[in-house]
């Protein structure tokens, strides 16, 4: 059984510049589905390739088993929302929930209850007889999305719908999309240049720069092991330490060996060492014994920044060079082992956190490509 | 390492490269179709006719004796004697001088002056034919050509007429540069340009600068008085002219002993005219003008003075730029005021009239209005430049300017403006008044005798019924084709070509002065070969012209409308497969429904007061108002042609007034969304 959308060695082009590069990919069908990067990497483009709004340069697109590759937009089955709503100003708000429903055959009776059964479902039943400009931008956004998913499209597609609206909302409203999301069963593809949306919201995220995929996962995939240093660096955040490989599945950073995920470089190359911040922890030989001491440094605490649930410290140390790491230790850490500035202490890089890319302008591939 | 799949993937290709060609839709072919079905329009009002002209321009027409040969009988009717062509006649005769045989495309040249001893009775028979399959001649109305010989006697050899044979050339442009009295008007009309347009920018800066910066009171009466020459035909100002400065005007002393008939009243008349247009887009300018900068400037402690130059007039500078080139295009190209006050003094549009009514010279006229193209071309082209510099100042975040009340500068301000009012109120009053009495000087009682319009010539009031059904079709055909139009343009996806043609095809009409687009229509569309040539001399073409003429303003005004319109619209109604048709119905036309109505009641005014556009094209049962006021004032009858004149004011006053309430009203029913 083949996947609900399959896209197959799409390419764009706008005049000389390459928006899209060889994009394959599979979307099953009940998919929640983020396309994430920074902005310009080409993922509204992909959207509107899919919806056939501006149609890809060369490749296909199919949906459910059916080549959708060169049809208009009226011919597919698609609904969509916009960072803007579109709403259309000069009708009411059941009128453009409406606006699909017309033109199908239905009396105005089931018109009406789709309607209402539409506004119940994005809790705004109350507001049936007012204009857009009359409810508030989170409102509003629910309304296009309640009009995108009237006619029971198969498809569901989201370009940045909620970048419009201020934070709190934005939380609220995405554990409502979600929901509506899982209620429906609807296959749906958001488009967001924000990783907490994309990581929170999404079944698998796609997450792309300069035209190409640079990996598909489940959030956590994403996150815990990203396959080329664009995506450690834009996913959360991440130190990155400038070391060589000196044999597989160690690296020399500064003066310090250290075991780490090498993959498939070769001993003696040139590496971007990377770990996140709270992925380093104090070492407590009290609690854990320490499996082997290739994963424990010799610090100093250089500055302590307090974020509220953790403590960000930059550490530096001998064994470091002029490197510089950053770790979040934890409330209950900080007070326990009294870390504070000025202080030396032996933290442990767990060798299944810190992961080697390639660095920039040195040949060879590793676990992907990096930006 | 790079495999050719790689090369090709780098290079935006993939190694089977199809390009990916968009199935088109149900909408995407009804919108290019009505796409190209008004491009097709613009084509046929715009373009085909230019090109006619042009083609006129260059067109020479010359008898070319030797495409003729003759034969003549002997008394009982038997042809002897040797066929004899025309050349060898007339090099025997002398009968044709060489300059006569350069004639119009309306030439003819009788046979008989080959023959110096023919009599319509005598015997003798003729025959006539053509060496070649070009030569046409005219036995009485009937056309013949071709080489065949043909029979006529004597009595119908009289009415054997030769025609020119049309030829490709500069010769046109010859005779028009080396006759002073045509080429005298370039330099006359660009100085009454220059010099009007010189005086009524820089009035129009001061009364826009005083509506913006002051704090003096009747603003918005001020305002509306400036606006008021708009609604009236340009030539109206110069009758005003004529009853106050003319050989028994009221105040004629004031010119002291100069002629108002002349340079003196087409550029006071000009300056009325052109007043609104060069205050409406200085005010805008102004109005744009940033707050923060006086501010600055006042805490470094500027004069008044110095603030006026360092920072009003360098922001208002696109605006005058811009103002000065419309006010020097619309001198330049309009023709009813240098022809009511110009006397003796020649200008290029009246030229073309002179050259095609007056003396039938079709080939000249267009001469002279390929002439007029020119400086109307460049006015045109560095108003686009400017423009778009202007909509980049636009688009900068600024804060508008708040005037402070100062008691001098206001009473300045007000009496300034207050002359300027009176110069305007008073100059419609006197065609008013001259209007109402019955005979000026000598009989000041009032009467309505001047309105008896069916007394004289100029078509009566049948010409003012034609005039408001002639801008009220033109209003609603021009809105509907222009809207549309713009929305096709705007909303079509892909198509760049087609759509940057039809861009060009809208922004066209613009650059071309209302004579020579009239004089186009007469070539285009009274060549009895074009199979448009029925709507010739109706109702029609004279909407048709006008529209064509006002489309580029129209035009720019819907874009702009609908550019702030969200992009997105169309997508959601496609996803939603809802044809762009019922979008179009049921959102875009009543969100845009202000601007509709702006376009129509734009068109309808302009549509009242033109006579350039259409003095060529109406016929004896669509005559019109403003050109009656036109033929009314040729005739002598000066007080009927200011009556009718200030109907037209009142007539567009009162629509003006009415697409007001209009306006209103529709805002408060189908606009109720834009308030809270």
């Amino acid at each position: 059984m083949s996947s609900y959308l399959r896209i197959r060695n799409l390419f764009k082009n706008f005049g000389d510049f390459t928006a899209l590069k060889d994009i394959s990919l599979d979307i099953e069908d009940g998919e929640f589905v983020c396309f994430l990067g920074p902005s310009g990497c080409g993922k509204t483009t992909l959207l509107r390739a899919i919806a056939g709004l501006d149609l890809q340069s060369y490749g296909s697109v199919e949906q459910a088993g059916r080549d959708i590759s060169d049809l208009p937009v009226t011919q597919r089955d698609f609904g969509i929302v916009f960072q803007s709503y579109a709403l259309f100003p000069n009708l009411t708000i059941e009128r453009n929930i409406a606006f699909g429903l017309e033109n199908l055959g239905k009396s105005k009776a089931e018109v009406g209850a789709r309607v209402t059964e539409l506004l119940d479902l994005v809790n705004l039943a109350d507001q049936r007889k007012k204009y857009p400009a009359q409810l508030s931008g989170g409102q509003q956004q629910r309304i296009a999305l309640a009009r995108a998913i009237a006619t029971s499209p198969g498809l569901l597609l989201l370009d940045e719908p909620l970048s419009a609206l201020d934070a709190k909302v934005r939380v609220h409203l995405r554990h409502q999309i979600k929901e509506l999301q899982r209620k429906l069963g609807v296959t749906t593809i958001m488009v967001t240049h924000d990783q907490e949306e994309a990581l929170a919201m999404a079944d698998r995220i796609v997450v792309m720069n300069h035209g190409v995929i640079e990996q598909v996962g489940t959030p956590t995939e994403i996150y815990r092991e990203p396959r080329s240093l664009f995506v450690a660096d834009f996913i959360g955040e991440t130190n990155q330490i400038h070391s060589t490989v000196t044999e597989p599945g160690c690296l020399a950073l500064g003066r310090a060996r250290l075991r780490g995920q090498t993959g498939e470089l070769a001993p003696g190359q040139k590496v971007v060492a990377t770990i996140r911040p709270e992925d380093i922890v104090p070492h407590e030989p009290a609690f854990r014994e320490a499996e082997d001491s290739d994963s424990l440094l010799e610090v100093t605490v250089d500055e302590m920044e307090f974020l509220g649930s953790f403590w960000r410290s930059r550490l530096t140390g001998a064994a470091l060079d002029s490197e510089v790491l950053y770790a979040d230790f934890s409330i209950n850490a900080v007070r326990r082992l009294s870390i504070d500035e000025g202080k030396s202490l032996t933290i442990e890089l767990p060798p299944s956190r810190l992961i080697a890319f390639a660095a920039a302008g040195s040949a060879g591939e590793t676990h992907g490509e990096h930006g | 390492m790079a495999s050719t799949a790689d090369a090709l993937a780098a290079a935006g290709r993939p190694p089977k490269a199809r390009p990916i060609k968009p199935r088109l839709g149900r909408d995407d072919l009804i919108m290019r179709g009505f796409m190209a079905v008004i491009a097709l329009y613009l084509v046929i009002a715009i373009a085909l006719p230019l090109y006619a002209m042009l083609s006129k321009s260059f067109s020479t027409y010359s008898f070319d004796l030797t495409a003729y040969e003759f034969q003549v009988s002997d008394e009982v009717g038997n042809f002897d004697a040797p066929p004899v062509s025309a050349a060898a006649l007339n090099d025997e005769l002398q009968a044709v001088s060489p300059e006569d045989l350069s004639t119009s495309s309306d030439g003819r040249l009788p046979a008989t002056s080959f023959f110096p001893d023919f009599s319509f009775r005598s015997p003798v028979m003729y025959k006539i034919r053509g060496t070649s399959a070009d030569a046409v001649y005219l036995v009485g109305t009937e056309r013949f050509s071709g080489t065949e010989w043909r029979e006529v006697d004597s009595n119908n050899f009289r009415r054997v007429m030769l025609r020119p044979a049309r030829d490709i050339g500069f010769a046109n442009y010859v005779t028009y540069f080396s006759t002073p009295a045509l080429f005298q008007s370039i330099e006359n009309s660009i100085f009454i340009s220059a010099l009007s347009t010189i005086i009524t920018v820089t009035l129009a800066f001061g009364f826009a600068y005083a509506l913006s910066r002051s704090c003096m009171r009747l603003k918005g009466f001020f305002r509306l008085v400036a606006l008021a020459p708009i609604l009236v035909p340009s030539l109206l100002p110069g009758i005003g002219l004529v009853y106050l400065f003319g050989n028994q005007g009221m105040i004629k002393e004031l010119l002291l002993g100069e002629s108002i008939y002349g340079p003196i009243g087409i550029v006071i008349g000009s300056v009325f005219f052109t007043f609104p247009h060069a205050m409406i887009i200085i005010t805008t300018a102004l109005a744009i003008s940033d707050a923060r900068l006086y501010e600055a400037a006042e805490c470094l402690k500027a004069s008044r003075w110095k603030i006026f130059w360092t920072v009003t007039v360098p922001g208002a500078r696109y605006g005058l730029i811009s103002a000065a080139f419309v006010v020097f295009n619309l001198v330049i190209t309009d023709f009813g005021l240098p022809k009511v006050i110009g006397g003796q003094y020649n200008m290029l549009a009246v030229d073309i009239y002179k050259q095609v009514i007056g003396q039938q010279n079709f080939e000249m006229g267009a001469v002279v209005s390929v002439v007029l193209l020119m400086p109307a071309l460049v006015a045109f082209a560095v108003d686009r430049q400017v423009q778009k510099k202007q909509v980049a100042l636009l688009s900068a975040r600024s804060v508008p300017y708040q005037p402070k009340p100062n008691r001098r500068f206001d009473w300045l301000a007000f009496g300034y403006c207050g002359l300027i009012a009176v110069f305007i109120v008073g100059l419609l009053a006197v065609c008013q008044y001259a209007a109402l009495i019955k005979f000026w000087p000598y009989d000041l009682s009032l009467s309505l005798k001047n309105y008896a319009f069916d007394l004289m010539d100029g078509g009566g009031w049948d010409s003012y019924y034609n005039s408001i059904q002639m801008a009220l079709l033109t209003a609603v055909a021009g809105t509907a084709v222009v809207f549309v139009g713009a929305y096709m343009v705007e909303k079509t996806k892909g198509f760049e070509t087609g759509r940057s043609l039809f861009q060009l095809l809208a922004m066209l009409p613009m650059a071309i002065p209302g004579m020579v687009l009239g004089l186009a229509y007469i070539f285009f569309f009274n060549e009895p070969a074009n199979p448009l040539n029925f709507i010739y001399g109706t109702m029609a073409i004279l909407v048709i012209c006008t529209v064509t003429h006002f489309y580029t303003v129209s035009h720019l005004t819907a874009v702009t409308a609908l550019k702030q319109m969200d992009r997105e619209f169309e997508s959601v109604a496609a996803s939603l497969k809802q044809p762009f048709y019922k979008l179009f119905r049921v959102v875009t036309v009543p969100v845009c429904l202000p601007t509709i109505l702006d376009i129509s009641i734009y068109l309808f005014v302009n549509a009242m007061t033109t006579v350039s556009a259409v003095i060529f094209l109406y016929s004896p049962t669509t005559t019109l108002a403003s050109v009656a006021v036109l033929n009314m004032n040729d005739a002598g009858d000066i007080a009927p042609a200011a009556a009718m004149g200030m109907m037209i004011f009142y007539t567009n006053a009162g629509a003006r007034l009415i697409h007001l309430a209009v306006s209103k009203g529709v805002l408060k029913r189908t606009q109720a969304w834009r308030f809270r």
